[in-house]
C-alpha cells in the first residue's frame, strides 16, 4: 500500500517545499552574479543613454525665463501683434533674464526653431538695457531695435517656446518647422538636410551590405571547403584586418586612394590614366564606401563561414546521385541553407554601418558624410545639443528596432567574435 | 582545393580557375591596404606613395625617419603611454564584471537570462556616437569628464560584451558534471571553482580581455568627447593626425599597431588551440 503521507524532512518541511526553496536560492544565486556588470551597464550606459534622450525633449529655459510673456502669448494670435501690455511684461521680464544670463540662453534656444532670430533679441536686450526714452511705448522701441519685431513670425516663435517638453528639436531632425499658425510644414526646400541624409544613411548601408555580401560569399565558401589546416592559413587573411586598428585600415585607405596615391600611381604607370586624368576616388561618396565594405567585411564572412561549416557535403551529393546537376545540386540544397548566415552577417553589417562615424568622417568628404557626422556635429561645433540628441533618438530606435529583428532572427547569443 | 579528377571538362578547369582567381581578389581587397602601408612607412620622403628610389630598391628611398619622429615626438609617446594605461584598466574592469556575469548567464536556472543577455550585449550593437553623446552629458555633470577614470569607465562598458560573449562561449562546452565529481570527491566549492573551472575557462577569459583591450585601444569617438588635452589615446592623435597634418609619421604608427594585431592573433590563435585540447576537441 502506498502511504500517502509526505516525506518530511528534519526541519519539518515537506522534500517538495524544500526543493523548491533550493530551487529558488539557486536562481537567486546565478542572477546575483549578473548583477555587478549589469549595475554597472546600467549606470556607465543605459542610464546616460536616457539622459540623451530627456535632452531631446527637454525646455527649461523659456519658461524659466520668460513664463508671464509665455503665457500672456497663449491668448494671442497671429497675424496681428501682441497688445503693448505684453509688449512691457516681455522687456521687464528680458531685463531679468539678462541678470542671470538666460537672456543669451533663451536667444540660443530661438534661434534653433528659427534661424537667425538671435540677434533680435540679443539688441534688444542691451537697448534695454539702456532704458527707454521718455514717452516711447515699447512696441516702437522694439521696432525701432530690430524690425523683425514688427512682424508676427517671431512673436510666434516666441509662443511656440512654451512649455517644459518640447518636440521643436524632432520636428528640426525631421526637416520640419511651425509657421506663424503654430502648423506643423516642412522647411522651404534648400534647407532640408536630415530627412536626405538619414535616407541616404540606410542606401549605403544597404549597399555596403550588399558588397559585403558578394565579397563573403565566395572566400566563406572557400574556408568552409578547403581542408582545414589550407582554411586555417586563408582564415588570417580574413582575421588580421579584423584584428587590425580602424584608424590604420583608415589610413591604408587613404594612401591607396588619393589622387596622388598607390592606385592612381599605378593605373598612370600601365598607361590607364593621363597623370591629368587621375581619379579622386577618396573623400567623397566612394572612399566612404570602399573603406566601408572592407571594414565590415570580416562580420559578413565569419558568420557565413561558420554556418557552411556546418552543412554536411552529404546532402549535395545526395542531390546530384539523384540526378540534380551540380549547379541544381548547389541551388537548391547548399544555398537555402547557408541563409540563416546569410541573414545574420546581413543584419550585423547593416546595424553596424548605419551608426558608423569614424571612417566616414575621414574618408567621406563633403559628399561622404552620414547621419553620425551630423550628429557629431551638433554635438561638438554647433552645441545644439538638443538637435543632436533628438537626431541621435532616431537613430537608435531604428538601431534598437534592428537589434530586436537580429535578436529574433538568429539569437543574440549566437554571435561569436573570430 | 583537392586536384581534380580526370574526367572534368575543359569548362569545369575555367570554372574552378575563375573561381580561385575571384578569391584571390577578395582576399588581396582584404589585406592589401595593410600590406601597403608597411613598405611605405620606410620612405625616405615625405610622400604616401612609392618613390622612383623605392621602386628600384634603392637604400636611398627607404628610412627610419618617420620611426625615429614618432619615438621622439612627446606627443606620440604620451599617446602611447594613454592608450595603455586606460585600455589596461578598462580590460581589467570588463573581464572582471563580464566573466563574473557570464558563469551566471552560462547557468540554464538563469532567470529572465535573454532579456539580461540582450542588455548586456547591447554596448556593442548601439552606435558608439550615441553612447559616447549619453555620456558626455552623463559624466560632465558628474565630474568625470576629461578625466581618466572616466574614459575607463566608458571603455570598460564598450568592452564588457566582448568578454561576455567569449567566457560564455567557452562555458557553453562547459561540462557541469566536473564540477559535481570534484565537489563529490570532497572540494568545496570555492576549490572547484579555482581547481576545475578556472583553468578550463581561462582561456576563453584572456580572449575575452584581448578583445576588451583592443576594443579600448582602437576607440575614438568615446575619446573625441570625453578627454581632454592630457588624456589624448594613440587613436585620437591618429585622428588628428589624418584631419590636420597628415605626416608618414602616421604611417609608421601603423606599422606598429599592425605589429600589435599580428601578435594579438598570434596569442588568439594559441589559446584557441589549448582551448580545443583542454577540452578534448583534437
Amino acid at each position: 500500500m502506498a502511504d500517502s503521507t509526505p516525506i518530511l524532512g528534519d526541519d519539518g518541511l515537506t522534500l517538495k517545499a524544500k526543493l523548491r526553496q533550493a530551487e529558488r536560492r539557486n536562481k537567486l544565486k546565478t542572477f546575483g552574479l549578473t548583477v555587478p556588470l549589469l549595475a554597472f551597464i546600467l549606470v556607465t550606459f543605459v542610464f546616460p543613454i536616457l539622459l540623451m534622450i530627456a535632452r531631446s525633449v527637454d525646455n527649461p529655459v523659456p519658461v524659466r525665463a520668460i513664463p508671464q510673456t509665455l503665457e500672456a502669448l497663449q491668448s494671442w494670435t497671429p497675424p496681428t501683434l501682441p497688445a503693448e501690455a505684453t509688449y512691457r511684461l516681455f522687456a521687464e521680464e528680458l531685463l531679468a533674464a539678462d541678470e542671470t544670463g538666460d537672456l543669451g540662453r533663451l536667444a540660443s534656444r530661438l534661434n534653433y526653431d528659427l534661424p537667425g532670430s538671435r540677434s533680435a533679441l540679443t539688441r534688444l536686450g542691451r537697448a534695454l538695457r539702456r532704458g527707454a526714452e521718455d514717452g516711447q511705448s515699447y512696441r516702437a522701441l522694439f521696432e525701432e531695435v530690430d524690425p523683425r519685431w514688427s512682424e508676427p513670425e517671431i512673436w510666434a516663435g516666441l509662443k511656440a517656446l512654451d512649455g517644459r517638453l518640447t518636440g521643436a528639436y524632432y520636428l528640426a531632425a525631421t526637416d520640419r518647422t511651425r509657421d506663424v499658425d503654430g502648423d506643423i510644414v516642412l522647411q522651404p526646400e534648400n534647407t532640408r538636410i536630415y530627412i536626405g541624409l538619414y535616407l541616404k544613411t540606410l542606401w549605403v548601408s544597404l549597399l555596403v551590405t550588399l558588397f559585403c555580401v558578394l565579397l563573403a560569399y565566395p572566400i566563406a565558401y572557400q574556408l568552409a571547403t578547403l581542408p582545414t589546416g589550407r582554411a586555417n592559413l586563408l582564415m588570417i587573411l580574413v582575421l588580421l584586418p579584423f584584428w587590425t586598428s580602424l584608424l590604420v585600415r583608415t589610413t591604408a585607405w587613404i594612401v591607396l586612394l588619393q589622387s596622388q596615391g598607390v592606385l592612381n600611381d599605378i593605373l598612370v604607370a600601365l598607361g590607364i590614366l593621363d597623370d591629368e586624368g587621375r581619379v579622386q576616388l577618396i573623400y567623397n561618396m566612394t572612399g566612404t564606401i570602399v573603406a566601408l565594405t572592407h571594414i565590415l567585411l570580416p562580420f559578413m564572412v565569419l558568420p557565413l563561414y561558420s554556418v557552411m561549416k556546418t552543412i554536411p557535403p552529404n546532402y549535395r551529393r545526395a542531390a546530384i546521385s539523384m540526378g540534380a546537376t551540380p549547379s541544381r545540386a548547389w541551388i537548391d540544397v547548399f544555398f537555402p541553407l547557408t541563409i540563416p548566415g546569410l541573414g545574420a552577417g546581413s543584419v550585423l553589417v547593416f546595424i553596424l554601418c548605419i551608426g558608423y562615424y569614424i571612417t566616414p568622417a575621414l574618408v567621406g568628404g563633403r559628399t561622404g558624410q552620414l547621419i553620425s557626422s551630423e550628429i557629431a556635429y551638433h554635438m561638438q561645433s554647433s552645441l545644439n545639443w538638443g538637435l543632436a540628441a533628438a537626431l541621435g533618438t532616431i537613430l537608435l530606435v531604428g538601431v534598437l528596432a534592428l537589434y530586436w529583428i537580429y535578436d529574433r532572427l538568429v539569437g543574440i547569443d549566437n554571435l561569436k567574435m573570430g | 582545393m583537392a586536384k581534380l579528377p580526370p574526367y572534368v571538362t575543359l569548362g569545369d578547369r575555367l570554372w574552378t580557375l575563375g573561381y580561385k582567381l575571384l578569391c584571390g581578389l577578395i582576399y588581396l581587397f582584404l589585406i592589401a591596404p595593410i600590406l601597403v602601408v608597411i613598405p611605405l612607412s620606410f620612405n625616405a620622403e615625405p610622400y604616401f606613395t612609392f618613390t622612383p628610389e623605392m621602386l628600384h630598391f634603392d637604400p636611398a628611398g627607404y628610412s627610419l625617419r618617420w620611426y625615429r619622429d614618432v619615438l621622439g615626438s612627446e606627443d606620440w609617446l604620451n599617446a602611447f603611454r594613454n592608450s595603455f594605461v586606460i585600455g589596461v584598466f578598462a580590460t581589467l574592469i570588463a573581464t572582471l564584471l563580464g566573466t563574473v556575469a557570464a558563469l551566471g548567464l552560462s547557468n540554464s536556472r538563469m532567470p529572465y537570462r535573454a532579456s539580461v543577455m540582450a542588455l548586456l550585449l547591447s554596448p556593442m550593437i548601439v552606435p558608439v556616437i550615441i553612447s559616447a553623446a549619453g555620456m558626455y552629458f552623463f559624466f560632465s555633470n558628474v565630474g568625470l569628464s576629461q578625466t581618466f577614470p572616466g574614459i575607463i569607465l566608458a571603455h570598460a562598458a564598450l568592452g564588457t560584451p566582448f568578454v561576455v560573449i567569449t567566457v560564455t562561449a567557452t562555458l557553453s562546452g562547459f561540462d557541469r558534471s566536473l564540477m559535481r565529481a570534484s565537489a563529490s570527491l570532497g572540494a568545496p566549492p570555492a576549490t572547484t571553482f579555482f581547481q576545475v573551472v578556472v583553468p578550463l575557462i581561462a582561456p576563453g577569459v584572456i580572449s575575452g580581455a584581448l578583445f576588451a583591450f583592443v576594443t579600448s585601444f582602437d576607440e575614438v569617438v568615446a575619446v573625441l568627447f570625453l578627454s581632454g588635452a592630457s588624456q589624448r589615446t594613440v587613436p585620437r592623435q591618429m585622428w588628428s593626425g589624418i584631419r590636420e597634418q597628415i605626416s608618414p609619421s602616421i604611417l609608421a604608427v601603423a606599422t606598429l599597431l599592425i605589429l600589435l594585431s599580428v601578435l594579438l592573433l598570434a596569442t588568439l590563435e594559441l589559446l584557441r588551440r589549448r582551448n580545443e585540447r583542454l577540452r578534448g576537441l583534437r
